[in-house]
């Protein structure tokens, strides 16, 4: 699971207003390597719920890359663009759980793989 | 890229081991992967770079796709693990980093990936199987989801359904081919050898 896609996930668990970051408790982190570019990533952080990546980086201990907020003309400052594509787009959450910040519910993440199924009465 | 490349390439793509019934699940065809695809790239520009979802992804071949003629991202979306799974050998056999997969009920997802993606790509199931209604599910959700456009596969006969599904959602609705969906046996009750379903590949847009 890429923290892109994390960026993204929420919790639906019954009665729950505000399952979102969902809290990242990794086993296994892998770095994968992806081609870097600069357009799609600038087009990606104004999508971003920005605090949430900072947590996830945090929850992931690698933080010490990223700025708490967003500095301004972003778009042409390449070391930041890498940094940004670095946490975004080639750090995987290979083994873990997320989990809902509200609930306490745990999602696992397998394989890579997170499995936000819950069952019938949820 | 061209049409036969990306075509041959799409067959290399492993499909289910044991396709459950109840999901609907079969592969989408190497030639109409790849036709859908080429005309989603070339004609319109909507994968290179672009933050794509697949939903009802299965074993993965919209998805790889999409990632080979290079997407920013593409995430797949599957309710069924062992689907899953063969999407990430898969992944692992094309040897691509720009994938990623949720397992998940596309038909709870409500509006949680509001607007995120640039674009969704499917062929969901046709509500063949106890499940009548999905596939409007399906797009319900998928418009909801994508910023530009949805590509997406449907029975042409029920294109007057959608076309007036499409007017109550506002969205603009584009059938882009016809398309003969050949699909052969795939479980043990299928009588005939293959069975030629009309499918309309169609472009949906905010309007």
């Amino acid at each position: 699971m890429k923290l892109l896609t994390h960026n993204m996930l929420t919790s639906h668990v019954k009665g729950v207003t505000k399952g979102y970051p969902l809290i990242i408790k990794a086993t296994e982190v892998k770095v994968n390597e992806l081609e870097f570019n600069a357009q799609f990533v600038s087009r990606m952080i104004p999508k971003l719920e920005w605090n949430a990546l900072i947590q996830a980086a945090e929850w992931l201990g690698r933080s010490q890359d990223l700025p708490s907020t967003l500095i301004p003309n972003y778009e042409n400052d390449e070391e930041f663009l890498h940094k940004v594509h670095r946490i975004l787009l080639e750090v995987e959450v290979i083994e873990g759980c997320l989990q809902c910040p509200e609930s306490g519910r745990e999602f696992p993440i397998s394989k890579g793989v997170p499995n936000m199924l819950l069952i019938e009465d949820e | 890229m061209k049409l036969k490349e990306l075509e041959s390439c799409l067959q290399q793509v492993d499909g289910f081991e044991e396709p459950k019934i109840l999901l609907e699940q079969y592969p989408t065809s190497p030639h109409i992967a790849g036709c859908m695809l080429y005309t989603i790239h070339n004609t319109f520009d909507d994968i290179q770079h672009k933050l794509v979802a697949d939903l009802g992804c299965g074993c993965g071949v919209l998805s790889i796709g999409v990632a080979v003629l290079d997407a920013g991202l593409c995430v797949g979306f599957d309710i069924d693990k062992d689907a899953l799974d063969i999407f990430k050998g898969n992944v692992e056999d094309f040897e691509l980093s720009n994938i990623d997969m949720v397992q998940c009920d596309v038909c709870s997802i409500g509006s949680s990936y509001a607007k995120k993606f640039d674009t969704v790509v499917m062929n969901p199931p046709f509500g063949t199987k106890h499940n009548q209604g999905i596939d409007m599910q399906f797009l319900r959700t998928a418009i909801s989801m994508a910023s530009t456009a949805v590509y997406s596969l449907h029975k042409t006969s029920t294109r007057d359904h959608i076309q007036k599904k499409a007017n109550d959602w506002k969205v603009k609705m584009e059938v882009i081919a016809e398309l003969r969906y050949d699909l052969p046996a795939s479980y043990k009750f299928h009588k005939k050898k293959s069975v030629d379903i009309q499918v309309d590949f169609i472009r949906f847009t905010p309007t």
